[in-house]
């Protein structure tokens, strides 16, 4: 007798794409938030196959620091054209210039920080009731406890220990005007759980998080790509190395790791024996130990 | 971990509860621990932490308390989601506080799960939480229930004593819908019979919880009978290719379906073949429980989200009046012969309170018939009357089709979580 049963690949696709649907039938304009990172691209992948013969009916919408590596760049304008999507913009430049938010300076400075104003900017502007992302619980500690379905209101603020009870998979997406949702479809899932599925699924990545060779540097242990968004000091020589990257956000924040996995079986194999987390190489996270908390309730993603 | 054999693994979702003090985030960080799941970069910070409080051992409940108040008042509040995999399996744990006033929390934290792990302290035996959690993870209709009897290390690893608790919550769960039931004797702060079998417990002939959570038979937890397709969303795509197509998409709730099935629309009744279930990879020859797919109609019949696709001769019942168990969730009490939203598979209506029944003592399961407001975190019978039919299932038969929340109109807040009986 034939045995139903889905691999747990199959089931947290079959939740996601159950999730995306229930985007798309529950608000009148959501967005799916992309930055070219590899969380969104499999949740941009698998919103392809829930709308399936049809476009995806949401457009795509990335917050830019416009501290970005240019592959991620290159790859997002490629992978919008070939999917036929909508891309909408949301600068962090532009909010610096028209002075809603203040740059940081020194040595450590980013705009990882700065993109929740231009986030919930772009989420005004465009009146978006949702917004969609791949942010994963197994992340963060405070990204832990997320909800599905994550309401916000109208300051875009998340308060944590007043969350509404999400059960089985009933989603309350019921909110007065001027609130809005973020909707997580691949809360369930780990890094491994994603990289083994563009190995299956054969999806397409930027080239950063393969091995290449980079210049780099080395700051309070991190492994940092040179780039014209960040002062090297004197005592942090630009080297040559073999690396690549386990998460991409802002470059400014976004570090390395030394590694000779060119393919995404080899990156596999690194993940399964790696013993630190992939937002360690993070500093925006390092901060404090509720740096993630406190970001997201002001409405950070 | 082999690349391919992990493209073969199954999901089990499970919860833990226990009560205060249990070692309920003991044991989790020692599953997580000893599974090799915790990185060095999340030790390093806990041993820290657990420094800088002056703590003798690293504190392994820091890494499931995610919240600045939780770790400052050292309790958790809210359900945390944590996440392992075996070369064999995946783990979802759905970690809910065992305080009293967060009974909500262990409900909604056990409503997707296949197991639910129970802790009792070996030193106080079967207590009034235990029952509380019994009772919750039977009306959940959790599959699978694990007995894991901690602290045996302060009890000298004392067979007696674990047989005398065994016993206790056998004579308890026979009165509940639990189907299946283990035992486990364990010390979470030490690791005994947690992933490997304890050398203390030689008396003990059974199998670690790991063992267990690896190997129970999980493949019967959905229905696959019943045949049951909430539309979730029409897809159109009103291009070149694709002028004609209309596809009914949505996640299967029960039952196996394939092209050519004979299937009738509800609740219009309407009767058509299916044509053909489509994910973007191509036509599959068969879609079962709980699968994510489209199907496609031979007839051009009005179908549209909150419609159920079954099969002509198994019917859901459809009925306005309904019984169901509730627990309720928020601090205003629910209102007798008031007005809430529901939400139930695809489906939004509306209902009123007809009728409680009676509340249920969750500590010893004795129904309460002379006090009949019921308040967070008490469990009671009702009856509701919805403004159009539901097409449901018993809970007990179909979690999927048997489960409804009920919503505040005012606030928007999910205030209900209803079993239908």
């Amino acid at each position: 007798m034939q045995s139903y049963r889905l691999t747990h690949l199959q089931e947290l696709e079959a939740e996601a794409i159950y999730v995306l649907r229930e985007v798309a039938s529950q608000f009148e304009n959501p967005a799916l938030l992309f930055s070219g990172g590899k969380d969104s691209i499999i949740v941009a992948h698998m919103a392809r196959k829930a709308f399936w013969p049809a476009k995806i009916p949401f457009p795509l919408v990335h917050v830019d620091t416009g501290h970005n590596f240019p592959e991620t760049i290159e790859f997002r304008d490629q992978y919008i054209k070939d999917i036929d999507a909508t891309l909408i913009v949301g600068s962090v430049q532009k909010s610096i210039d028209e002075g809603k938010v203040i740059e940081e300076k020194g040595y450590s400075a980013s705009r990882n920080i700065l993109q929740t104003v231009t986030l919930l900017d772009t989420i005004e502007k465009n009146k978006f009731d949702c917004a969609m992302g791949g942010a994963r619980r197994d992340e963060e500690k405070a990204r832990a406890k997320e909800r599905f379905f994550s309401h916000r209101d109208e300051f875009g603020q998340w308060d944590p220990k007043n969350q509404r009870p999400e059960l089985w998979n009933i989603f309350n997406g019921k909110k007065n005007i001027g609130e809005h949702f973020r909707v997580f479809p691949i809360s369930n899932w780990t890094e491994m759980d994603v990289w083994q599925y563009i190995l299956q699924e054969k999806i397409q990545i930027p080239s950063i998080y393969l091995a290449h060779e980079r210049d780099v540097f080395v700051r309070d242990g991190v492994i940092m790509s040179t780039t014209d968004f960040i002062q090297q000091r004197e005592t942090e020589p630009t080297i040559r190395m073999k690396v690549r990257f386990r998460t991409i956000g802002d470059a400014t924040c976004t570090g390395a790791v030394e590694s000779d996995a060119d393919t995404v079986e080899k990156v596999i194999e690194e993940v399964a024996a790696a013993r630190t987390t992939e937002r360690g190489t993070r500093s925006d996270d390092k901060r404090s130990e509720a740096a993630m908390e406190d970001r997201k309730k002001e409405g950070y993603f | 971990m082999e690349t391919n054999s992990y493209l073969d693994m199954e999901l089990l979702r499970f919860s833990t509860a226990g009560s205060v003090d249990d070692g309920k985030s003991t044991l989790i960080g020692r599953l997580l621990y000893d599974s090799k799941s915790i990185f060095q970069d999340q030790y390093d910070a806990i041993e820290e932490t657990s420094r800088r409080k002056g703590e003798e051992n690293v504190n392994l409940a820091l890494l499931t308390d995610g919240l600045r108040a939780e770790r400052e008042q050292g309790i958790t509040i809210d359900v945390a989601y944590r996440y392992f995999a075996t070369p064999k399996r995946k783990f979802i744990i759905a970690d809910t506080p065992g305080h009293i006033q967060y009974t909500r929390n262990m409900v909604t934290g056990s409503s997707t799960s296949n197991l639910s792990i129970i802790l009792v302290d070996a030193r106080h035996g079967v207590v009034e939480q235990t029952c509380r959690h019994t009772f919750i993870s039977s009306l959940l209709g959790i599959p699978h229930v694990v007995f894991c009897v901690n602290k045996m290390d302060l009890v000298n690893y004392s067979e007696e004593v674990y047989l005398k608790i065994k016993n206790d919550l056998e004579a308890f769960s026979s009165k509940l819908n639990v189907k299946d039931i283990h035992f486990v004797p364990i010390s979470a702060l030490n690791g005994d019979n947690v992933v490997n079998k304890s050398e203390n417990m030689d008396w003990y002939q059974g199998s670690s919880l790991m063992y267990l959570l690896e190997n129970i038979h999980i493949g019967s937890d959905y229905n696959h009978i019943d045949c049951r397709f909430p539309v979730q969303y029409v897809i159109r795509p009103q291009s070149e290719k694709y002028h004609d197509y209309r596809g009914y998409a949505g996640r299967i709730a029960g039952g196996i379906f394939k092209p050519g099935d004979k299937v009738a629309v509800l609740p219009s009744g309407f009767t058509s073949s299916i044509k053909s279930i489509d994910i973007m990879d191509g036509s599959l020859s068969e879609a079962f429980a709980p699968m994510s797919v489209t199907i496609t109609l031979d007839d051009d019949i009005d179908v549209s989200r909150g419609d159920m696709l079954v099969r002509d001769n198994n019917r859901p019942n459809i009925n306005q009046d309904i019984d169901i168990m509730i627990c309720w969730l928020n601090e205003k009490k629910m209102l007798l012969n008031g007005k809430y939203a529901v939400k139930h598979t695809s489906n939004d209506v509306r209902c009123i309170i007809k009728e409680v029944k009676y509340k249920i003592n969750i500590n010893n399961l004795h129904r309460i018939e002379d006090d009949k407001e019921v308040n967070m975190n008490e469990i009671a019978r009702i009856s509701i009357r919805t403004t159009k039919p539901l097409l449901y299932d018993k809970y007990i038969n179909n979690r999927f089709t048997g489960s409804l929340i009920l919503i505040d109109e005012g606030t928007n807040e999910t205030v209900g979580a209803g079993m239908i009986i």
